[in-house]
This record gives C-alpha cells, sequence and structure tokens, in this order.
C-alpha cells in the first residue's frame, strides 16, 4: 500500500502542456525577441576577438592579469595562451570566451539591479532567495529541454542557459553587499537628507562593490562551468571540442578542450579576483575603477602616492 | 528667548501594536507592564522640551533610557508615534518625506557617536558630504569644506582617508562635515564617548570654543553626567524613556528631583559645577580715604566678616583684615587709624564666571577673594569658608545654614 495506489498525479503531463501547449505556441515570438539583444552583444564580441590578432589579444591580457593579479600570473596568461594556440583552439577560445564575457554582461545588467531591490525590500528579497536556490540546485539539463523548444538551438540559447545558471551569486552578493553597508552610514547619509538613490550611488553602491566584484567572479567561474553543457544545445566554442571529443571517445581531443577551458578559467578568474581585491581599496569609485582599467600600473601608484 | 526648537508631548513606541500601548500609557501602566502585556517597547514617553536659540541642551541618560531614539526623532530618522516635534514652527514629526529632506538639508545636522564617516571618501569628500546633496558645485563644495576642516584644525589633512586619522581626528571630520551645511541645530549623540578621556575632555572644551562663535542651537546626548554638566545650558535627565528632571546644571546639582538624579549627582565635582557667582556676597567694603579703621570694624562685625575691602574711589587699594585693625588700634591707642597704613595690597581676585575648583588655591590664603566685573569693579566677594562649604554635598546649597554652623562650632571651640 502505498499513497501512489491512491492518486497518480500525472506532474510530466502538466508541464508537457504548459509548456508545449501553452508557453510555445502563444509566447515564442517574445521569447524569439528575448535573443535579440543576445544575438548582437554575442556578436559584437565574437567580431571583436576575431578581429584582433592572438598575439595582441595574448598581450592585452598579459598586461591585465599583470596590473591586477602579478607577475606570476601575467607569465602563465602569456604561456597559457601560447600554448592554447599552438594546440590549435584558439578560435575556439575566442568563441568561448565571447559566449562567456556575453554571459556574464547580461548577469550583470540583470544580477545588480535585482540585487540592489532585493536589498531594500525584505519582501522582495523573500521571493527572490527560493527562486535563486531554485535557479542553482535544479540542474541544468533539465531546463535545456524548454530552452530548446522556446529558443531554438544555437549560441543565444546556449548562453541563456548559462545566464540562468550563473546569476544567482550576482544577485546574493549584490544583495549582500548592499545590506552589510554599516547602518551608521546609512543613517549618516539619511541625515544630511540623501534621497535613496543619492543613497544608493554614494554610499551604499560603492561600499557594496567589493562584494559585488566577488560576485561578479563568482559568476564568471559559473558561467565557465556551463560551457559544455551549453554546446549540447548548439553553442559553439571550447565545449563543442570537449562535447565531440566525448561523442567520437576522442580523448586527446576532450581533453585538449578542457585544459583550454582550464587554462582560460585560471586566467578569469585570477584577473577577476585580482580587480575585486583594488576594488576593496576604499577610494576607488565606479568611475576611477573604469578609468584605471585602461590605466597603466605606474599611474595609478604615482596617485595613489599623491593621495597618501 | 526664542525656541528653535520646541518638542510637545513626543511619544515612541516600537512594536506592531502602538496605539494599544499608547493608551495603557496615557493610563498610567509603565513601561515594563505594557511590554510584559503587548510586547511593546516604550522608547521615548511623553518628552517635552523646548531649546532657544544658541542654547546647547543636553540629554542625559543611561543606555536604553531613550535618548538616542529621541534624539533620532528630532530629525525624523525615527517617527515618533505621536507628540509635535516644531523647528522654526514646521511640524517634522507629521511632515512629508520632502519636507523632511529639505529639513534635513537646510537647517538640522547630525554627529554620531562612532563618527560614522564614509571610508571610501576622502576627509575633505566627508566634510563635503551634505553640500555635495544639497547640489553644490565641486569646486565650492571643496572650498567650503576645507574652511570648515580648518574651522577644526584639519585643513592639512583635506585629502587623507577617514582610516588614517585618530578617534579624535576622525570625529572632528564628523564634526566639520555637520558644520559644513551651516545648519542651525546641531543633533550630536554621545559625539565623544568613543573617545579617550583625555581627548574627549579636549574635545569638550573645543566644542564649547566653537560654540562661542557659531552659536548653533545644540542638542546633545550623553550618558556622562561630568560632560552633561559642563556643557549644558540645560540639562534633560532621561530614565525609561522619560524625562525625569529638566534644568541647569545647578539645579540638578543643588536640588535632584528624585533618588535616581542624587545618585548621579553624588559623584559629581561640585566645584565644576558651581562657580564664584553662586557663592559671591555683597562687595561690602569702606573708602580708603574718608573710612578709618574704626569704621572698618563696626562694619565687619555688622556683617560677621573677617576681612574687608577697601576702596580707593571705584579702584580696589587694597584689603584689611579684622586682627590687624584690632592689634593697630590697640598698639597705637586710638580707635582712628588711617587705613592705608594698614592695607594688605596683595589679594586673590576672580572673575564670576570662575569655578569653584579653580578658587581652592586663593581660598586657602585665608583672605576674601575680590571678585571683579571686566572693568576690574569690585562686584562680589567671596569668603573662603563659603567656597568650601558649596562643596559638602548635604548642606552645599543652602549657605546660610553653614553660616549659622561657624559661630557655634566657634564657641565649642572655646569652651
Amino acid at each position: 500500500m502505498s499513497p501512489s495506489d491512491l492518486l497518480i498525479i500525472p506532474f510530466d503531463d502538466w508541464i508537457n502542456l504548459l509548456v508545449r501547449d501553452w508557453l510555445v505556441p502563444n509566447f515564442r515570438p517574445l521569447f524569439r525577441a528575448m535573443q535579440v539583444p543576445i544575438t548582437f552583444v554575442l556578436n559584437v564580441l565574437d567580431d571583436f576577438f576575431a578581429l584582433v590578432p592572438m598575439l595582441v589579444m595574448t598581450a592585452a591580457f598579459a598586461l591585465l592579469a599583470f596590473r591586477y593579479a602579478g607577475r606570476g600570473t601575467a607569465l602563465f596568461t602569456l604561456l597559457g595562451f601560447i600554448f592554447i594556440d599552438m594546440i590549435g583552439l584558439w578560435p575556439e577560445t575566442m568563441t568561448t570566451l565571447s559566449m562567456i564575457l556575453t554571459s556574464v554582461f547580461f548577469c550583470t545588467v540583470i544580477g545588480i539591479p535585482v540585487g540592489i531591490l532585493a536589498a531594500r525590500s525584505n519582501v522582495l528579497w523573500k521571493i527572490t532567495r527560493p527562486t535563486l536556490d531554485i535557479m542553482q540546485t535544479i540542474p541544468s539539463f533539465v531546463y535545456l529541454v524548454p530552452i530548446v523548444m522556446l529558443f531554438g538551438v544555437g549560441m543565444a540559447p546556449g548562453i541563456i542557459a548559462t545566464i540562468i545558471f550563473a546569476l544567482p551569486p550576482i544577485i546574493r552578493l549584490t544583495n549582500l553587499g548592499i545590506r552589510n553597508v554599516r547602518g551608521d552610514l546609512i543613517e549618516a547619509a539619511e541625515a544630511f537628507g540623501s534621497t535613496s538613490w543619492q543613497m544608493l550611488i554614494e554610499v551604499q553602491f560603492p561600499l557594496a562593490l567589493r562584494t559585488i566584484m566577488a560576485g561578479l567572479n563568482q559568476t564568471l567561474m559559473l558561467a565557465l562551468s556551463m560551457v559544455v553543457i551549453a554546446a549540447l544545445i548548439g553553442a559553439g566554442g571550447l565545449g563543442l571540442v570537449v562535447n565531440t571529443g566525448l561523442g567520437r571517445l576522442d580523448v586527446g581531443g576532450a581533453t585538449a578542450g578542457g585544459v583550454g577551458i582550464v587554462i582560460l578559467a585560471i586566467v578569469l578568474d585570477r584577473i577577476t579576483q585580482g580587480l575585486g581585491e583594488q576594488q576593496g581599496v576604499p577610494t576607488v569609485s565606479l568611475r576611477q575603477a573604469l578609468v584605471s582599467l585602461f590605466r597603466l600600473r605606474p599611474q595609478a601608484a604615482a596617485e595613489t602616492g599623491k593621495a597618501g | 528667548m526664542v525656541a528653535k526648537l520646541q518638542v510637545n508631548d513626543v511619544f515612541k513606541i516600537f512594536g506592531n501594536d502602538p496605539k494599544e500601548a499608547l493608551r495603557r500609557l496615557r493610563e498610567g501602566e509603565d513601561k515594563q507592564t505594557i511590554f510584559e502585556a503587548t510586547g511593546q517597547t516604550v522608547g521615548v514617553q511623553n518628552a517635552s522640551f523646548e531649546v532657544g536659540e544658541g542654547q546647547i541642551f543636553v540629554v542625559m541618560g543611561l543606555s536604553g533610557s531613550g535618548k538616542s531614539t529621541l534624539v533620532r526623532m528630532l530629525n525624523g530618522l525615527i517617527r515618533p508615534t505621536g507628540g509635535e516635534i516644531l523647528i522654526d514652527g514646521e511640524d517634522v514629526a507629521s511632515c512629508s518625506e520632502a519636507t523632511l529632506r529639505r529639513i534635513r538639508r537646510e537647517k538640522i545636522a547630525m554627529v554620531f557617536q562612532h563618527f560614522a564617516l564614509f571610508p571610501h571618501r576622502t576627509i575633505a569628500e566627508n566634510a563635503a558630504y551634505g553640500l555635495k546633496i544639497k547640489g553644490i558645485g565641486a569646486a565650492e563644495r571643496r572650498q567650503r569644506a576645507v574652511a570648515t576642516l580648518d574651522q577644526v584644525g584639519l585643513g592639512a589633512w583635506a585629502d587623507s582617508l577617514p582610516s588614517e586619522l585618530s578617534g579624535g581626528m576622525q570625529q572632528r571630520v564628523g564634526l566639520a562635515r555637520a558644520l559644513a551645511t551651516d545648519p542651525q541645530i546641531l543633533l550630536m549623540d554621545e559625539p565623544f564617548g568613543a573617545l579617550d578621556p583625555l581627548i574627549r575632555k579636549e574635545m569638550q572644551e573645543e566644542l564649547l570654543v566653537l560654540q562661542r562663535r557659531l552659536k548653533k542651537t545644540i542638542i546633545f546626548i550623553t550618558h556622562d553626567l561630568n560632560e552633561a554638566l559642563m556643557l549644558g545650558d540645560r540639562i534633560a535627565i532621561m530614565k525609561d524613556g522619560r524625562f525625569v528632571q529638566v534644568g541647569t546644571a545647578q539645579e540638578i546639582v543643588s536640588n535632584p528631583a528624585d533618588d535616581y538624579v542624587s545618585a548621579f549627582v553624588a559623584d559629581i565635582d561640585r566645584g565644576r559645577v558651581f562657580t564664584a557667582a553662586h557663592v559671591s556676597d555683597d562687595p561690602a567694603h569702606v573708602e580708603l580715604g574718608t573710612d578709618n579703621a574704626e569704621d572698618a570694624i563696626r562694619v565687619m562685625e555688622d556683617l560677621n566678616r573677617n576681612a574687608l575691602y577697601v576702596l580707593d574711589g571705584n579702584e580696589i587699594a587694597g584689603v584689611v583684615t579684622y586682627q590687624q585693625l584690632v592689634t593697630a588700634d590697640r598698639d597705637s591707642g586710638s580707635a582712628g587709624t588711617p587705613l592705608a597704613e594698614l592695607l594688605i595690597t596683595e589679594y586673590p581676585t576672580t572673575d564670576l564666571d570662575t569655578q569653584l575648583a579653580d578658587l581652592y588655591g586663593p581660598a586657602s590664603a585665608g583672605l576674601p577673594i575680590a571678585v571683579t566685573d571686566a572693568d576690574n569693579r569690585l562686584v562680589g566677594v567671596v569668603e573662603p569658608e563659603s567656597v568650601f562649604a558649596q562643596l559638602s554635598t548635604e548642606n552645599g546649597a543652602d549657605k546660610n545654614e553653614n553660616s549659622d554652623d561657624r559661630p557655634l562650632s566657634a564657641t565649642q571651640a572655646a569652651q
């Protein structure tokens, strides 16, 4: 005797009904339209990375690594990228990179505002939190099917799957960062007559930036881990190399793709972590951070010296 | 006196059902009973006071007495449950968010216990925060911020970060930030509570010096009665969200409203609360040109004093003692010795605002202390005995009681 003897719930049929017979016929155009900005950003990045010669790109990354993560990482970046090129995976790596950056871009654009709003409203956070829990715990294979049904196959659906998977940390940590800003600072800002927008821009966001950067780093890492899975629904790049290797039992090909992903992951992780650390220096505003990103190290050092 | 800030019957109740708690409160139930019955916490009850322009009003209470809640209601950081708070006639308790923001930008600034400086901004940017919020341009902002920092002696640190400054310096920045917008009212929530005792003393003195020039209306919160007595033009003692006593430092020390206040006042250095003005007697004197020793002796006997000041016109010529006059008369055999021969020209002087603690030295010489005004005229006389009498807690408030004691003990000594 078990409850199923009494009643069988056709849960799978309900979902089928919901997705196949209601969402797909009624909302497909909407979902298609959602891909447009993603495809646009992806194409811009893809074209850019395809255009820039391999050596220039390597030099640029090595330089970034040198500025934000030190000499060791710079050397690793240099050797790693050269190695990727030598094993013939440079174009795939660039495709993966543009995919990742597109996903992270959209995660940031969606995640930071959602995180900020969630931090300001306990009700919204109560709704957001379980949603994020579901997004993080649900196996990504589960939502690949509806994504394919709604968006089709290709790069953009792959990126959408990646965004769903990688979005939670940046929302969580933005929320955390904003909420953790010291109460007396909020009170002080309020006591001087700040509007809530001024409070956000002048006090909360700058002070939460370090935590938000940690969230960005997490999001980036999760996006990288989705590369192979996204390739299942038609996204290209290193994930495809791994998948092809898997399909053909080509251990060499799969490993080569894997190594490429790992190298890319290490480089991006170190650079964004270094970036986050630098945000920790309390002087840096968002604008300054963006400016300093494009400035060479000695100048920045000179500026700090002047201030101190 | 114009009331800059007037608080009428303000209540604050924390919890989900303030109405019920308010009703019980009006029926006379106390904080504890209400909390047990309804779960509502009474933060502040029935607070009414007014602060005149340029006054320092100190609210003194222990932690949990509701003093921080009270000060936060004055600028709307906490909205009161009932009552009104009028700043220049505008009610902060019930105004809109927009009005509140305007009042905060224009009229009222706050200094916090733990400084609450923005760690990501330089000292100048911190000081300029209120100006930035008001939408003042970068150049003017910087110039005004640095000018205010100069006032608190930190102009040279404009481009440092708060973390590079010591606690005392950080609080100066907090003060500069509040002063930069030139508010009329300054709320100070235990501003010196987190500082070392020496630095605290220094800051208190500095605040008084600044206040002499700026003449802000200040609401100052503290848990330290000494600080309250030193700074406050008027002082409110708070307990369980209520004002137990409101008055000047002298009123509170000499006339505690209940045991709670007495317990606080017991440890107070009375020498720092009372001034020469409180113990000064009428400036009885004799004239150098017209009066002689006999006249002086008669005046002294009438007033029951041991010494008397001698004036030459408006100037103090010196002081003569009873002992000396009597001896001189006996030696010369006549009662009319000219005062000029007996004058002691080294005599202690003070002014009305001098604290009793600073009179211990002069008083120990045994001569009465001449109290003079700015033009060096004699306006009062402080007998050495009355300096010390005022310091004794029990009878200090009533000087006559002490003077009555004196002849009695003299008689006892004679027996």
